[in-house]
């Protein structure tokens, strides 16, 4: 291996372990347990969404819609505990088959329809980002809110439901590990290992690679296709449930930075150990990148508004890292 | 029709790399003569194209053009451009080049000027249409000037092609394999055209595989093999056969192959008919027998092989598998009845770049490599290093990526791939393309080799490579199977004059 093929390989583990050193030096307190779950949890969500447009970019396509899949799950687990006045398991329920039916649409409007996937999911993007208004008319969901016909939404959100956002598990100190990190975890685990060791996933990443040859070797390139659209679409709900779980009501304001924060990872995913392609664990690495630098970033006082231009800097360097260095862009 | 030369071609090479695509080409173009170029594929003649027409520098050799006073000059275009303005046009075969789709045929026929140095600055949509006028009206071309090229059938958007390139009135047009996405009907239109354009003294070079085309319009006929050219033929009646023969060649030591024959019938395939107006066939395969299918570009092979497996649907006729009905309608369900298939151009429709040996090998056979799902590597791994070791694949392991490996071991990787497990009946379709001679013969001798136990059925253009590896060869012209053949004493003035598809000559 040449020096260039251990850049291209470890360089951003090595940028990581980097960032990592500079913080645990210049900011007080970075290195601690507390501040380690906090960056966790800070990535958990967005983290959860990119493991889901992963699956996409694996198949060769793409998911623009991840976010308001997020905003429309966490709005409709409030509209279900709050207006409807339903139990937890009921609104998780709720959430995820909203996320399995976007995702089947976007599916169908691709593979069968033929709409560019990007365009697709951008259609069902604004779609979501409207429809989800449409119940309360625009406005938040909260225990005691208005409702348009002038009656008053007694339901609230179960202390089950928001045990997922707020319950902290022990891990050797009390209350440390909140449960948003677990599901992040145990999310990037299975896909991995769907991803990476089953023959699904394989076949995922043939299609991706080849379409044609997919087909040809027997694959229905279709079905993969679809089911990786629900994949994204079931855990860009999951986020949303954990969203909603750590707000408690549903704000029609947050959520807006999901998105583009879940592609980014996916994407620097790419760089992470030369992989030039989608993959799991790179996506998570890349997750906690962002997480760990505007952790840093912010206990070394950065303003706020810096933060979208850092996240940008960070991507862009990464794909330069994918593309041009490894050469593979070009395959 | 003018004898002297109007473009003259004289001993033109080029390599890529180390491999000599064109070995000196020598070539004359007469004014008002339509000259049919044709070749096997890797002849040369895209690169030949190419060369003359802008998109790659010679490697050496002179090109000349006559000009207005009937002197040669030197002719080296160093771009598309330069020869188009030199007055050389090229059609190339996908009509969507020669086209922009999304704006109306008045823009497309004018598209030129519009783009070309000093045109005005502002858009004039009459002043557009009344050229765009003047040039169909020139060619005879009958077409609604505002009409959207992306509304067009083929045959118009080739024939805005045509009519775009000779608004440029050049001297030389090139037509590269114009008709392959037209119909009988949409081709006697473009025939038309070139009559036409014939008769005002345009020299055409024509390539085209399609002998039916060659018969229409040929006025003289030249074959290229192997990167030069190998006949050249302008006797009046012209000798189909005979430039088959020399686009083919045939060089080969017959005496490598032992024809066997089979007793029992492995696939029996009944009135099948594989495209509209065809006339249907019968074949059948036996058990330890491999059969080739030949015939030229475009006869159907291809159509054939997808039907076998799975990804084309034929428009009559039964297929039979060991006595069972066989119908499959995708290629998973071809594959779990045991029928394989390498298919043509590896590049887009085998190799699955991502991923490594390994992985391009147990790609179709996934569901036997796992367990509720999950992937056994191990058994995955020790695969892929038995089938490298059976076909000789040439790495340094089983996880090289495929674009580290060259043509032939890559398309011993393909072939290894469907050999990983038993088939039934085997198919390939053109295994030999871009594929070295060593490789060739390796791929070969493996499938003779394991030929008991399945029938094994090959779909290859070049005449020397059927009669390298089959029992049996079929020969294929018009969308069916013209003619039969037991590999031993083989009549080739016959097979020849089956695969040129004309009435059978029994001397030449």
């Amino acid at each position: 291996m040449t020096l260039r093929d251990y850049a291209i390989r470890y360089g951003f583990i090595l940028l990581l372990f980097g960032l990592v050193a500079y913080f645990a030096i210049a900011a007080d307190g970075f290195v601690s347990p507390q501040s380690a779950v906090f960056i966790f949890q800070s990535v958990a969500i967005t983290g959860v969404l990119a493991l889901g447009v992963t699956a996409t970019l694996v198949v060769g396509g793409f998911d623009l819609s991840i976010g308001s899949v997020a905003t429309s799950a966490m709005m409709a687990a409030a509209y279900v505990m709050v207006v409807l006045e339903q139990n937890a398991l009921v609104a998780v329920i709720v959430c995820l088959l909203i996320g399995a039916v976007v995702g089947l649409i976007n599916g169908w409007l691709i593979v069968y329809m033929r709409v560019p996937d990007l365009l697709a999911t951008l259609g069902m993007m604004f779609l979501l980002v409207g429809l989800q208004r449409i119940p309360t008319e625009g406005r938040s969901i909260a225990t005691g809110m208005t409702m348009p016909d002038g009656s008053v939404a007694n339901g609230k959100f179960s202390d089950a439901f928001l045990a997922l956002g707020r319950h902290r598990f022990d891990f050797f100190i009390p209350n440390l590990i909140p449960v948003s990190v677990v599901v992040l975890l145990v999310l990037a685990a299975l896909i991995w290992f769907f991803l990476e060791y089953t023959r699904f996933g394989r076949m995922m990443y043939a299609v991706g690679s080849n379409e044609r040859a997919a087909e040809l070797a027997g694959a229905p390139v279709k079905a993969y296709k679809i089911w990786a659209y629900i994949i994204s679409g079931v855990f860009a709900s999951i986020g949303g449930i954990l969203l909603a779980a750590r707000l408690g009501r549903g704000d029609i304001a947050s959520g807006n930075n999901l998105l583009l924060d879940a592609v980014a990872a996916a994407l620097i995913g790419y760089a992470v150990l030369g992989a030039a392609k989608p993959n799991a664990f790179g996506t998570a690495v890349g997750a906690l990148f962002v997480g760990i630098l505007l952790q840093g970033l912010t206990m070394m006082n950065a303003p706020y508004y810096t933060q979208d231009f850092v996240k940008g800097v960070v991507l862009v360097v990464a794909l330069v890292f994918t593309f041009a260095l490894s050469g593979r862009g070009r395959n | 029709m003018g004898n002297d030369a109007v473009f003259r071609v004289d001993g033109l090479r080029k390599s890529f790399g180390h491999i000599e695509v064109l070995g000196g080409v020598s070539l004359e173009l007469h004014a008002g003569e339509v000259t049919v170029l044709m070749g096997a594929n890797g002849a040369g003649k895209s690169t030949l194209v190419k060369i003359i027409s802008g998109v790659y520098e010679r490697g050496g050799g002179t090109m000349s053009l006559a000009g207005p006073d009937f002197a040669h000059k030197a002719f080296a275009p160093n771009t598309p451009a330069e020869a188009i303005r030199a007055g050389v046009v090229t059609v190339h075969q996908n009509i969507n080049d020669g086209v922009v789709a999304d704006l109306d045929v008045a823009t497309n026929l004018t598209l030129d000027r519009l783009s070309g140095r000093g045109a005005p600055f502002l858009f004039n949509p009459g002043r557009v249409r009344r050229e765009a006028k003047a040039v169909a009206d020139r060619m005879g071309l009958v077409i609604d000037l505002k009409a959207r090229i992306s509304d067009l059938s083929l045959a118009d958007r080739q024939m805005v092609a045509i009519a775009r390139a000779m608004a440029h009135q050049p001297k030389v047009l090139i037509l590269d394999e114009p008709t392959s996405s037209l119909s009988s009907a949409e081709a006697d239109r473009l025939f038309a055209l070139l009559d036409r354009l014939r008769e005002q003294g345009v020299a055409i070079l024509y390539i085209s595989h399609r002998m039916s085309d060659i018969r229409r319009l040929a006025d003289r006929i030249v074959s290229m093999r192997d990167g030069v050219i190998s006949g050249v033929f302008d006797q009046k009646p012209l000798d189909y056969e005979g430039a088959v023969n020399a686009m083919l060649g045939r060089k080969i030591h017959l005496d490598r192959i032992v024809a066997r024959n089979s007793a029992k019938a492995v696939l029996t395939v009944d009135g099948l008919r594989i495209a509209e107006g065809a006339r249907p066939f019968s074949l059948t395969l036996g058990d330890g027998e491999v059969v080739a299918v030949t015939g030229l570009v475009g006869v159907g092979k291809t159509a054939l092989a997808e039907t076998l497996f799975g990804v084309r649907r034929p428009l009559a006729g039964t297929m039979t598998m060991n006595g069972r009905p066989y119908a499959p309608e995708t290629a998973g369900e071809a594959i779990a009845a045991g029928v394989f298939l390498v298919a043509k151009d590896r590049a887009t429709s085998g190799i699955v770049g991502d991923f490594n040996i390994e992985r391009n090998v147990s790609l179709p056979f996934l569901k036997r490599t796992s367990r509720l799902g999950v992937l056994r590597r191990r058994i995955e791994r020790a695969t892929a290093r038995r089938q490298i070791r059976e076909l000789g694949i040439v790495c340094r392991s089983e996880k090289d990526e495929m674009a580290a490996l060259s043509g032939g071991n890559q398309q011993k990787v393909m072939v290894a791939r469907w050999m990983s497990q038993a088939a039934k009946l085997f198919i390939l379709d053109e295994p030999f393309q871009g594929v070295d001679i060593s490789a060739r013969r390796d791929i070969a001798a493996k499938l003779r080799a394991s030929a008991n136990g399945r029938a094994t059925l090959l779909f290859v253009t070049e005449l020397d490579e059927a009669l390298e590896t089959a029992d049996r060869i079929l020969v294929m012209s018009e969308q069916t199977i013209v003619g039969e053949h037991r590999n031993a004493d083989i009549d080739l003035e016959r097979l020849l004059a089956e695969v040129a598809g004309g009435p059978l000559h029994s001397a030449a």
